[in-house]
């Protein structure tokens, strides 16, 4: 067991597939000698070379549409789109290509893909820097995307990304790069909680309160405050968000009978929508009250100076704890 | 020679002179012409070397390749106007252009095509049936790429480009000396992934030709609305040579085409070919060209005909004896049956089939759904049943 920070979670999995596996390439922007804007890849290329971590044009169609003919060639590519608000010049190729090949030829033609996205907000940048563009993918079929929300998760998961045979969206977030934890590098990647599975991260009884990638730090201190209210909080670490893993969800809300999600991303349209719709389907007469959501809200990302109020904090996800659970809230009074 | 439908590439062609020969590249300029319209051969100090081996046997099956792929066309067409195709996009005038460059190409080169390329997988070996379904709406793909190392056809323009980009650089990876080619068309090269593919070609120096196939027309846009200058003047930026090639003389996209691929496989960098053609009939099937194309330039270049050239050259060499003509009629007779029979004879994909192979692993979420659709279809049956009751 090492203390690794999430990036450098990220940079053992990698170099753990580069070694494993010579079909595994990188590439993106800046990733080779400076190591990624965010060091993700330090020293990978010097250890791997140039013709396995390549920094490539600054073009992200120009990343996908390629990292598409180098799996076509039976190779693995892993791209870094170098910002979440940088990855829509590759939308096209992403969804129309990526995500679509493997249906267009029934099978004959595999996209094990990565695409790694520094996702989020929360560390004061300026436009196109902070976003959560994730239920663009979501929405999108042939693609998986997870949302990874701590050191270990990110080693293993990025690892598991890479070996799928399908292509993957990675969102990491960005604010919690530089936070550390413990990371077993012997974990044995069969036995790992698969990629699409959610976990169960903070058992409780009264509320369940899902949460993804940055929020799930968040989601969990709130948990820890609404404890010493005498409020249980279970708080489900969603991890892949496409497909969603309902079994969990389901069972979760099943107990609680209440269910609170929150994503930074705006909320029409956004996962929580698809979420509270799904399990109000599946357990309607397990719920006590309608699904919360504690999003973004439907605006662009804002200007750093305001973005702590539109990014969902402890106190915003207390504040949708207790409408779920009918105690007085911010809304209280308020019809509809 | 004959085309065998089952095999992959029996029409590879001894290819040029090899790595000792000079690359003759030029940037925009001069139209490389072997043959004229009106099939004389025209001596070219540089190029006449790349088909030096093209004899008279393989002129007449250059001849037979064109007419057939015509025929396909043609017959394909009427498969649409009688509701057996749900779409068709012609060919029709570009046969020297889909043939010379792909009877260049060697088994083990790989082609990433637009939707237009229906000759080009012919001569790599797809199947009469593989080339109707997806116009069909049977599919939503042909052959296996894999089989015969050409991807499906391509329906977001310029898109291509880029994955034979990245093949080529998966190609230098494995440090195999396989050529790579892309097709697309004049409005592909507005395209932004077509230029960022030009980007990338040149940055890795990647075994990758891009095959412009300039018919004129984008649908209805003129090829002046997409560049005021040739297009093949535009990989220069690049730093990509360029050869601008008669897109309706078989022999100068042959030549041309080998230049390319030679370049490509003795580390030579991408090429940009222009072919300059033109499309004869519409869009696709779909399309009306009398509502924005003047019928005079229609005329002008059916006298630059790609097939009526090569005939007036086979002609002026005594090679098209009655024999040819008849062994060529006779392969495009069964050809056109052949594609008729296993259009019309070629079975419905299954209700349920259109939940497969999203992805690789079973994915719960659609399985769910193909449950509940199946149990929706089913209900019909059990209310027959009641029905009957």
């Amino acid at each position: 067991m090492s203390k690794l920070t999430f990036a450098r979670a990220i940079n053992a999995g990698l170099r753990k597939s580069l070694e494993n596996d010579p079909k595994v390439v990188l590439m993106g922007e800046d990733i080779g000698s400076l190591g990624g804007v965010f060091r993700v890849t330090d020293g990978l290329q010097k250890d791997f070379g140039k013709h396995r971590v390549i920094d490539s044009p600054l073009a992200e169609s120009g990343i996908i549409g390629t990292a598409v003919g180098l799996a076509y060639r039976g190779y693995r590519p892993v791209c870094e789109i170098q910002f979440d608000g940088f990855i829509y010049p590759a939308f096209d190729q992403i969804v129309s290509q990526v995500a679509k090949m493997h249906y267009r030829t029934q099978g004959r033609v595999k996209m094990p893909i990565t695409i790694r996205v520094p996702f989020g907000g929360g560390i004061g940048s300026p436009e196109h820097h902070s976003e959560s563009p994730e239920a663009y993918f979501t929405h999108t079929s042939g693609l998986r995307v997870v949302a990874v929300s701590n050191p270990q998760d990110a080693y293993t998961m990025i690892q598991q990304a890479i070996a799928s045979d399908d292509p993957v969206l990675y969102f990491e977030p960005k604010r919690r790069y530089h936070d550390k934890g413990d990371v077993d590098e012997a974990i044995d990647l069969s036995t790992a909680l698969p990629l699409d599975k959610a976990a169960v991260v903070n058992g409780g009884s009264d509320v369940t309160l899902v949460a993804y990638g940055p929020l799930v730090k968040t989601a969990k201190d709130a948990a820890m405050a609404a404890a010493d209210d005498g409020i249980s909080v279970e708080v489900i670490d969603l991890r892949s968000l496409a497909p969603v893993d309902y079994p969990v969800v389901e069972a979760s809300v099943r107990k609680t009978g209440r269910l609170v999600i929150t994503h930074e991303a705006g909320q029409s349209g956004g996962l929580g929508a698809e979420i509270a719709a799904s399990i109000t389907e599946r357990c309607f007469h397990y719920l006590e009250s309608a699904p919360v959501r504690i999003t973004g809200f439907d605006v662009p990302y804002p200007y750093s100076k305001l973005e702590m109020h539109h990014l969902p904090d402890l106190d915003r996800i207390l504040d949708g704890v207790d409408r779920a659970l009918g105690r007085p809230n911010s809304l209280s009074g308020l019809e509809g | 020679m004959l085309t065998d439908q089952a095999g992959k590439g029996v029409h590879n062609d001894t290819p040029g002179p090899g790595q000792s020969a000079q690359n003759p590249l030029r940037t925009g300029g001069d139209l490389l012409q072997l043959v004229s319209p009106d099939g004389e051969r025209i001596s070219h100090p540089e190029f006449d070397v790349w088909v030096k081996d093209v004899g008279d046997e393989a002129l007449c099956s250059l001849y037979e390749d064109m007419t057939v792929i015509r025929r396909i066309d043609a017959e394909a067409t009427a498969l649409q106007r009688q509701g057996e195709l749900a779409l068709w996009p012609p060919l029709l005038g570009q046969e020297a252009s889909q043939i010379g460059s792909s009877r260049s190409l060697r088994d083990d080169d790989f082609v990433f095509p637009s939707y237009r390329e229906s000759g080009v997988a012919y001569v790599r070996g797809a199947h009469l049936s593989e080339i109707a379904r997806v116009w069909r709406g049977n599919a939503s793909y042909g052959w296996d790429p894999q089989r015969i190392n050409l991807a499906t056809p391509q329906i977001i323009i310029g898109s291509q480009s880029l994955h034979a980009t990245g093949y080529a650089m998966g190609v230098q990876l494995d440090g195999a000396n396989t050529a790579v080619l892309a097709y697309f068309g004049d409005g592909a090269t507005s395209e932004g992934d077509v230029n960022e593919a030009m980007v990338f070609a040149a940055s890795y120096q990647a075994p990758v030709v891009f095959f412009c196939q300039n018919n004129h027309w984008a649908i209805s846009e003129p090829v002046r609305l997409q560049s005021h200058v040739q297009l093949a003047d535009r990989p220069t930026g690049f730093g990509i040579p360029s050869i601008r090639v008669d897109g309706n003389d078989v022999l100068a996209v042959m030549a041309a085409t080998r230049v390319a691929l030679d370049r490509a496989r003795s580390g030579g960098g991408p090429t940009f070919i222009e072919a300059v053609t033109y499309r004869m009939g519409p869009h696709t099937t779909a399309d009306d060209p009398t509502r924005y194309r003047d019928p005079i330039e229609l005329e002008d270049w059916a006298a630059k005909d790609p097939i009526l050239r090569l005939r007036k050259l086979l002609e002026a060499k005594g090679l098209l004896t009655e024999d040819v003509e008849a062994r060529v009629k006779a392969k495009a007779d069964a050809v056109a049956a052949e594609l008729r029979s296993s259009c019309i004879g070629m079975a419905d994909p299954q209700p349920l089939d259109v939940f497969n192979h999203v992805y690789s692993t079973p994915n719960p979420w659609i399985e769910r759904q193909k449950d509940h659709y199946s149990r929706y279809l089913n209900s019909f049956n059990e209310s027959v049943e009641e029905g009957a009751l």
